[in-house]
């Protein structure tokens, strides 16, 4: 006990130390998002395959706390293919979540921040948005548009003080200005019935408490889809539901995807639910892949040790057992986290030899199955490395900018012969 | 929805009756000092005319009070008299407690409303982009300030303020509404009007200051608890722009505790700010009743605790309707 509170403690000149920091860097992080003037060159990229809605590529999620930098998600690599459900599974606080959070840009801000990799959305015309660099100008008109979003807690995600019609009339006014009244109102009355709502016209006039669970998250499921979003994130969209309920949702979601051909990602633990729903499957662990391929891939030959923990685990019908199967062990702390692999400690399968290395690449086994585990070193070929973005490198990357700022701004101020003053100022 | 406010208000009397009797029991208990000090300074004052003696005044005075009568008779005989409009004649004011009453509540009235609307301007704007910018600079210099006016007393801050404004710059008259060379015969209306709304800057400056901070302080605690919901990620989810997160759907729900908070005070206008008041000697029910109370004058005091009850229970009334216009899920149908 003394020991391990003497590893966490941290000294005062530490702590001061580490929340200087990180006033430093999320200062500088959130004029890059905040430049609404940027150049659109810098967030404008190309798909890598143009069958995918959406590749994320090394995303690296950071929490600037002031015990510490927390890598909730530390260089995740995975697709999302057009009209195609992609799950994404993992025990709690492996960085299912903040993924989501990245892609839409919702993070706890400024404490939480996209440092690094690549999203990239993609318009279908051949360009591509790269998430990360987007400012948030921009990223408002993807958001409920191109992307949008069903959360965890249907009881607390619609305002309680506003109607029902007027929550999903907004969506529609804000990315469709184009529209008259009467077609916002029939566009959300035709929405309403579309998730299965019976009494649509007296739902529209009603306040969210006057709903329940199963109505509201028909509701936010109506307003994620009113603008027919190519990307829906579905961030355990069951959780706060009873099972025949769940069972409703999932259908109506799985229906609504192929009526307006987009795709969903969808968070889960439930490894049933994503058993019935997704075409593609991705584990995470400690913020990061440890494996993704189709359902089939990983259902049927799961080999990263923590994907066949985790099938273990799920009680099966009909099987009598003297007590549940767990991986035992705890997730490495996300402050330190070790250089090696991150499920050395808990794995059963560890080969000490093999192990003891740098964490592991991700070896392809087959052509849509990737595992990132010391174990399949030599059975296929490898394909990738996770990377970490340290702080050293955030802080050269904030110099660079400032330094590219004052030329820009010297250029500026030969080429029109007077001070720009308000900038000068801005780069003191 | 008038149901419920008809057996809000039919409640209200049953409280009343009850708060009445105690208040009533309280000034019966009194040391009878001061009836019997009246008494005495009025049969002085009067002996010369061959007035009354003392022992008539007594008696008289006790039958106007009720208090003859005994405790629990007494009482229905200040109520009977109160249910009619009749609270008797002060006797420090030498009026009827009602007609002194009208002339000063005005004076009140006007220092609290103006005082009440600055409030609102001020702290609740600074109250959101505190919470805002939490951590911010912005945030603790608010928050800072904030607690200086709830932590100095009124007298205190009240001081300084005639230190600064009214003795060192001399901008303003120390206290009094009237400046020492008005002369009310000569001057017109609008002279009239702005030499009392001079003397009015400094004690509404007073009571600014030290009501804006708690007025602040649970503005910004009430939005930093709106922001974490759920249902401003929607809004964001959404892609609406943070103004209008934070203008439109944070607001609409930080507005439910601050209606009713304020909605409440609202009758609290009509009860004076009676250390002010007393501070700056403005002419309103603050001030009268405090006098009113040092010196023993139990008509008018009576007069103004049942004023002071009425208004209490018609803010807490007010609070409960307000409560559900604002906030659709205690409506009752």
């Amino acid at each position: 006990m003394s020991k391990n509170k003497k590893k966490n403690y941290l000294s005062g000149s530490d702590s001061h130390k580490i929340s200087k920091e990180n006033r430093i860097i999320t200062k500088y992080l959130e004029k890059l998002r905040n430049d609404s003037k940027r150049d659109p060159s810098q967030y404008i990229t190309s798909m890598r395959d143009e069958n995918n809605i959406v590749e994320l590529d090394n995303v690296c999620t950071y929490f600037f706390t002031d015990i510490g930098v927390v890598r909730a998600v530390d260089g995740v690599s995975f697709d999302i293919p057009k009209c195609s459900t992609v799950g994404v599974v993992g025990e709690s606080g492996c960085g299912k979540s903040v993924t989501s959070l990245s892609i839409m840009q919702l993070l706890q801000r400024p404490t939480g921040q996209v440092v690094g990799g690549e999203i990239r959305l993609s318009n279908e015309d051949g360009t591509a948005y790269n998430i990360v660099n987007t400012p948030t100008s921009v990223m408002q008109e993807i958001r409920g548009n191109k992307i949008s979003m069903i959360f965890q807690e249907p009881m607390t995600s619609l305002n309680p003080v506003f109607r029902i019609g007027a929550q999903i009339n907004e969506v529609l006014e804000l990315h469709h200005s184009e529209m008259t009244k009467e077609q916002i109102h029939d566009r959300t009355m035709e929405m309403l019935e579309m998730v299965g709502i019976a009494n649509a016209e007296g739902v529209y006039n009603m306040y969210p408490h006057e709903l329940s669970g199963g109505m509201r998250q028909r509701v936010m499921i109506a307003i994620a889809l009113a603008c027919d979003p190519k990307l829906i994130i579905a961030d355990e969209p069951t959780t706060a539901l009873d099972v025949t309920i769940q069972a409703q949702i999932l259908d109506l979601l799985r229906n609504l995807k192929d009526k307006i051909n987009s795709s969903i990602m969808l968070i889960t633990h439930d490894l049933g639910v994503i058993a019935e729903m997704a075409d593609y499957v991705v584990v995470m662990y400690a913020g990061r892949v440890v494996e993704k391929g189709t359902a089939h891939d990983i259902f049927h030959n799961p080999c990263h040790p923590y994907t066949i923990g985790l099938m273990k685990s799920k009680p099966v019908v009909g099987k009598q057992v003297d007590e549940l199967y767990n991986i035992p062990g705890n997730v490495p702390n996300p402050v330190n986290m070790p250089d090696y692999c991150y499920f050395r400690d808990r794995c059963d399968l560890c080969d000490h030899e093999r192990c003891s290395g740098k964490y592991p690449s991700e070896i392809r086994i087959s052509d849509t199955h990737v595992v990132s585990c010391h174990l399949f070193a030599d059975k296929g070929e490898v394909v990738g490395r996770s990377q970490i973005i340290p702080n050293s490198q955030l802080l050269e990357d904030r110099v660079e900018y400032n330094k590219n700022r004052k030329k820009k701004m010297a250029e500026s101020v030969n080429a029109n012969g007077q001070t720009d003053k308000t900038g000068a100022r801005e780069d003191k | 929805m008038a149901k419920f406010i008809v057996k809000r208000l039919l409640l209200a009397v049953v409280i009343l009756f009850f708060v009445m009797f105690i208040i009533y029991t309280l000034t019966y208990l009194i040391p009878s000092n001061y009836v019997e000090t009246t008494a005495r300074e009025l049969a002085a004052a009067t002996a010369k005319q061959g007035g009354k003696t003392y022992q008539q005044w007594l008696e008289q005075l006790n039958k106007e009070t009720g208090r003859d009568k005994g405790l629990v008779k007494g009482y229905f005989t200040w109520l009977w008299n109160a249910l009619q409009g009749k609270f008797g004649e002060s006797w420090r004011w030498n009026l009827s407690c009602t007609e002194k009453f009208s002339k000063v509540i005005w004076n009140s009235f006007a220092l609290g409303l103006i005082a009440f609307i600055f409030e609102i301007i001020i702290a609740i704007p600074l109250g959101v982009v505190a919470a805002k910018k939490q951590y911010s600079v912005t945030d603790y210099t608010v928050t800072c300030v904030a607690l200086i006016g709830i932590s100095l007393p009124t007298f205190f801050v009240a001081t300084v303020l005639k230190l600064v404004f009214a003795i060192k710059l001399g901008w303003f008259d120390i206290g009094g509404m009237h400046s020492r060379d008005f002369i009310s015969t000569t001057a017109t209306s609008w002279e009239a009007f702005w030499d009392v709304a001079k003397h009015f800057v400094l004690p509404a400056m007073t009571l600014i200051f030290i009501s804006i901070g708690g007025l602040m302080r649970y503005t910004r605690t009430n939005m930093l608890e709106v922001l974490n919901a759920d249902y401003i990620r929607t809004a964001r989810a959404k892609g609406l722009s943070e103004r209008k997160v934070i203008g439109y759907h944070a607001f609409r729900n930080t507005l439910i505790p601050i209606v009713t908070l304020l909605g409440g005070t609202l009758p609290g206008l009509f009860s004076g700010a009676l250390i002010t008041e007393t501070l700056f000697s403005i002419d309103g029910i603050g001030y009268v009743s405090y006098y009113s109370m040092t010196t023993g004058d139990i008509p008018f005091t009576m007069f103004y605790l049942t004023l002071m009850s009425i208004l209490t229970l018609l803010g807490n009334i007010i609070a409960d309707i307000l409560y559900a216009v604002v906030d659709p899920r205690v409506r009752v149908n």
